[in-house]
């Protein structure tokens, strides 16, 4: 299924083609390739076939439908659907059948969309190849021997192997940006707000956001103007109007100031920094400003994020003690069970994430390394206020390499942890960013070019996005 | 990384079992490393002078969030039970907490 979300919908829509008929590509699609590229962890056909149908009769009733119906999407397996299994990527969970559905989901369901089911993840979003997944990695569909990126990579292999034109992913230190990148596909972090949170499995949450992968910067505006908006069942929901996406789409960059920022860009690949290169040309092309600018603060984002947010994680995962849902491993008294269920329960990453994070906020090292991580945020946050000064827009890539290959990084979680590196800093500030397809390297592995705009003005990277995308396609 | 650990094993075994985990002797050694190293990477930040930033613990400043104080249905607790390890009287069920009188 190459065709875009808005246009599949349309022609449902227009019953040139019917949700089922959408609905049973996917699955065969799945069927097909999915043993091999492992992006689901649980596909719900039935569910799916019957909520199609459901859409079909409601067209041929003359109702008015939702502006995704008929429109299969992918739910990572992070965000909760009622009687639907949710593991997170974890032994913890298997088997947990979630009392309630996440607002994001509810939205998508509404809007007549079609969930076919749950994507694979590194356990508990934490992770940047879905390599730590106690349930297998997925693969690359543009390479097989290479990662998909992560933590969503399962919902961007969904997307990027045709199954769905939609998925949704979390994006906590990059998990959507970094895996949409390594697949050629849009992937967009909201504004810290702009989307709810309700029923996202907790994983770091001054950082968490849920948002898209398309293959359209269109489709990403649509998708996320359908599951965006304030939430009162989520307390750090914005309660103000967003800006319109889908609007800006066709806006263009004429007027726009854009910072091309060497500490978005050092260090990468040299095809990568082609890329961004000939995008801050593309930009300039169609009316943009372009200025180089350095913001060296922004190279302390990993040291700061690899310490809030495994204490933020240390904190959240507190939750599973084998009381009240998961995996219980049975002993003699209370804490011993705690201290069973958890060690049979959580992966090597999640432990190590745990045991940071407790370090980090323990006596004596509160100070030394949490409370500088916290003022850290602000110094970065300070530092891109000030560049917005001058700028609308920052470029850059959205990560320093490819996809790699399997295995590569496991044993070192450092150079896991430094694959994050451009994408860190939005997560801090809480600001929107994108990672838009841009081009590919000399072995044909997709390239993403990063685009990040100040608090709110998301539209601006819909803006910027839609033109670099229709200069790569032209 | 040129830094001396900032970690010893013992370090680890004591965060482990604050944080209700249980290792391996071999996992002892190799979260040691793993974990040092971070903290190693993080030499860069906790050597900075940030004298007069204040902490940011959350991207914008949070208020209370308050509802109308109105009765609404919230997850039913038959469900939410049914979703529990064991559950017995309408409520989660679990092992001894207290040990046998001396």
């Amino acid at each position: 299924m190459t065709t875009s979300a808005i246009s599949l919908a349309q022609a449902i829509a227009a019953r040139t083609t019917t949700a089922a008929a959408a609905t049973d590509a996917a699955l065969s699609a799945i069927t097909e390739r999915d043993g091999e590229l492992h992006a689901f962890l649980h596909v719900d056909a039935d569910a799916a076939r019957e909520a199609a149908s459901a859409i079909d009769a409601r067209l041929a009733a003359g109702e008015t439908v939702g502006p995704l119906a008929g429109v299969p999407v992918a739910i990572k397996d992070n965000l909760v659907m009622t009687g639907v299994p949710t593991t997170c990527g974890s032994k913890i969970l298997e088997g947990w059948r979630p009392p309630y559905t996440a607002t994001v989901v509810e939205r998508l369901i509404d809007a007549g969309a079609i969930p076919i089911g749950k994507t694979n993840l590194d356990e508990f979003a934490m992770g940047s190849s879905t390599e730590n997944s106690a349930f297998g990695p997925s693969l690359n569909p543009i390479d097989p021997t290479k990662v998909p990126g992560g933590s969503s990579g399962g919902s961007a292999v969904a997307v990027a192997a045709g199954y769905v034109p939609v998925s949704l992913g979390s994006d906590t230190g990059g998990s959507i940006r970094q895996p949409a990148a390594f697949c050629g596909l849009v992937g967009y972090k909201p504004t810290y707000g702009h989307i709810s949170r309700y029923g996202l499995v907790a994983f770091s949450s001054s950082l968490d956001q849920v948002g898209p992968f398309t293959t359209t910067v269109a489709d990403a505006a649509l998708v996320s103007e359908v599951i965006g908006g304030h939430d009162h069942r989520d307390s750090t929901s914005i309660d103000a109007p967003a800006p319109g996406l889908l609007e800006a789409c066709g806006r263009g960059v004429a007027g726009l100031r854009i910072g091309l920022c060497s500490d978005l860009l050092d260090g990468a690949d040299a095809a990568i920094v082609d890329r961004v290169r000939a995008a801050a040309a593309a930009l300039e092309a169609a009316g943009a400003t372009v200025v180089d600018l350095a913001i060296p603060e922004l190279r302390l984002g990993l040291s700061a994020y690899y310490l809030l947010a495994p204490a933020e994680a240390s904190s959240n995962l507190a939750r599973y003690d084998g009381v009240r849902f998961g995996l219980r491993e049975e002993r003699d008294d209370v804490a011993a069970m705690n201290v069973a269920t958890r060690t049979a329960g959580f992966g090597p990453e999640v432990k190590r994430r745990i045991m940071l994070g407790t370090y980090a906020l323990s006596a004596g090292y509160y100070d030394a390394y949490y409370g500088q991580a916290q003022k850290t945020r602000r110094l970065i946050t300070n530092a891109l206020d000030a560049a917005y000064q001058g700028v609308d827009l920052l470029l850059g890539a959205t990560t320093p390499t490819t996809a790699f290959g399997f295995g590569d990084k496991v044993a070192d979680p450092l150079s896991m942890y430094l694959s994050d590196l451009f994408t860190i800093p939005s997560n801090l500030a809480g600001h929107p960013a994108m990672s838009v397809p841009f081009g590919a390297d000399s072995a044909g592995l997709p390239i993403g070019v990063q685009l990040l705009a100040p608090g709110r003005r998301d539209d601006l990277l819909f803006a910027a996005g839609a033109v670099l995308e229709s200069e790569v396609s032209a | 990384m040129t830094n001396p650990n900032p970690l010893t094993e013992a370090d680890v075994i004591k965060v482990a079992s604050l944080a209700r985990l249980e290792l391996r002797p071999d996992e002892v050694a190799t979260f040691t490393e793993q974990l040092g190293s971070v903290l190693g990477h993080a030499q860069d930040i906790a050597a900075l002078n940030l004298e007069g930033l204040s902490p940011m613990a959350h991207p914008f400043d949070l208020e209370n969030v308050l509802r109308e104080d109105v009765v609404t249905p919230s997850l039913d607790r038959d469900a939410v039970l049914a979703a529990a390890p064991d559950a017995a009287e309408h409520r989660f069920r679990v092992g001894r907490i207290l040990g046998e009188a001396p």
